[in-house]
């Protein structure tokens, strides 16, 4: 169960990007992601920028819900209103994405580690994404997030795509991640 | 390559490298990262801070002078009306930037994205215009002979209250500054424009400082807007 959340700017550059495991029902906190999935979980999110453009004049809502999956991870989006995407990529079981190694038209069948964790990791967020219960949880993540970003851009000194470094800009986002996800 | 081991820190020379009988001498070890971030002696950051204030308002005395600073300093720079419009316009672009997210959150839960130009207009016209100056603009208007011109009026723009403009710059019109914040909410809205500029009204006996914002959009802004009332219906 890890989560990776990156906030891309209007000209779809990266502005911030963390990586985060639950902590819900005795998760570490920690992403279990492959070594592999630093680089991909980029692509895949970026990847989906193209289906926030499909839907973002269709849809007036901030939280645009699920847009896109890959595999095993899915990913929803927060628009906000200057066109600053929030993504949250999901995945219940990071050792069973296969990545590169993944072959069209067939379904792998999941490691026994995954078997083992099934039961567990039924009742986790991201096994259900589209799930009401997943969707508030992101909604209300995403509107903490919101919310120090817009204090984030408040400061006089900050311009419109720029990379926010501020420590405790990630240290928010941490704690919303862990009262929420 | 030497395998590395414990005891091959910073303090204690690689095997093989010997710097005694060199002129060069080595660097400095690293030093450990240290943020450079200050709290304020309140301990409390602008992430502290609560964004929902309600009807927080600013003394009308301090915010004039500022803006005549604002006003002298880009006069002083400049050799034209159109390039102190221009300044002014730059201005008070990042406000807008900054006021369409502000003004969204503090909506809260029923808030939306702008998606149609009308409502774009609208939270002009009526959100933005009270969360700068506490009441509505006066009039929101289609600019009869052209579909990419809309017109937002104000019959007595707050930023012009202390401003007197000589007579050989009667031009002028220092609202370039709220034109600029529009054009700010406009393209962070993805309503890109070809600009938006603050023009004199004249003729008016009631109202002898109302103001016109002209706000000028993109071919392609009209051609989106009419295909997603299209796909609406």
């Amino acid at each position: 169960m890890s989560y990776h959340f990156a906030i891309v700017g209007t000209r779809d550059n990266p502005l911030f990007d963390l990586d985060f495991g639950t902590s819900k029902l005795g998760g570490d906190g920690l992403s279990h992601f492959k070594p592999e999935a630093a680089h991909m979980n980029q692509f895949i999110l970026h990847a989906s920028l193209d289906m926030v453009e499909e839907v973002q004049w269709a849809n007036k809502d901030l939280y645009l819900k699920k847009i896109d999956s890959y595999q095993n991870n899915s990913i929803h989006c927060f628009l906000t209103a200057t066109n600053v995407k929030f993504l949250l990529l999901m995945n219940p079981d990071p050792s069973a994405t296969p990545y590169s190694q993944h072959t069209p038209g067939t379904t792998t069948s999941p490691p026994p580690r995954a078997a083992a964790n099934a039961k567990h990791s039924a009742t986790l967020l991201a096994a259900n994404p589209s799930s009401p219960q997943t969707e508030e949880a992101v909604r209300v993540f995403m509107g903490e997030v919101y919310e120090s970003y817009v204090k984030c851009t408040l400061n006089p000194f900050y311009r419109a795509n720029q990379i926010i470094t501020s420590p405790i800009f990630r240290s928010r986002v941490q704690a919303a991640a862990k009262k929420y996800l | 390559m030497p395998a590395a081991t414990d005891d091959n820190t910073y303090g204690v020379q690689p095997p093989g490298l010997d710097f005694k009988d060199s002129n060069t001498i080595p660097l400095p070890p690293p030093k450990h990262f240290q943020p450079s971030l200050r709290y304020p002696s309140s301990r409390k950051t602008i992430y502290d801070r609560n964004l929902s204030r309600p009807s927080s308002t600013t003394s009308l005395a301090s915010f004039a002078y500022i803006f005549n600073t604002i006003i002298t300093y880009h006069h002083a720079k400049s050799g034209s009306v159109s390039e102190i419009e221009t300044r002014l316009n730059r201005a008070g672009y990042p406000i807008g930037i900054k006021m369409l997210d502000l003004l969204l959150y503090r909506q809260s839960g029923k808030a939306v994205r702008p998606i149609r130009l009308l409502e774009l207009l609208q939270f002009i016209h009526g959100a933005l215009w009270r969360g700068l100056f506490g009441r509505a603009a006066d009039a929101l208007e289609q600019s009869t002979s052209k579909k990419n011109e809309y017109m937002i009026v104000d019959n007595e723009p707050v930023v012009n209250t202390y401003i007197s403009i000589p007579r050989e710059m009667s031009q002028l019109n220092c609202a370039a500054f709220v034109a600029g914040i529009i054009e700010g909410v406009c393209d962070a809205a993805a309503f890109g424009t070809e600009g938006v500029t603050a023009h004199w009204a004249e003729g008016d006996e009631m109202w002898p400082g109302k103001t016109i914002f002209l706000l000028k959009f993109q071919e392609k802004v009209i051609e989106r807007d009419e295909a997603i009332k299209a796909s609406v219906g």
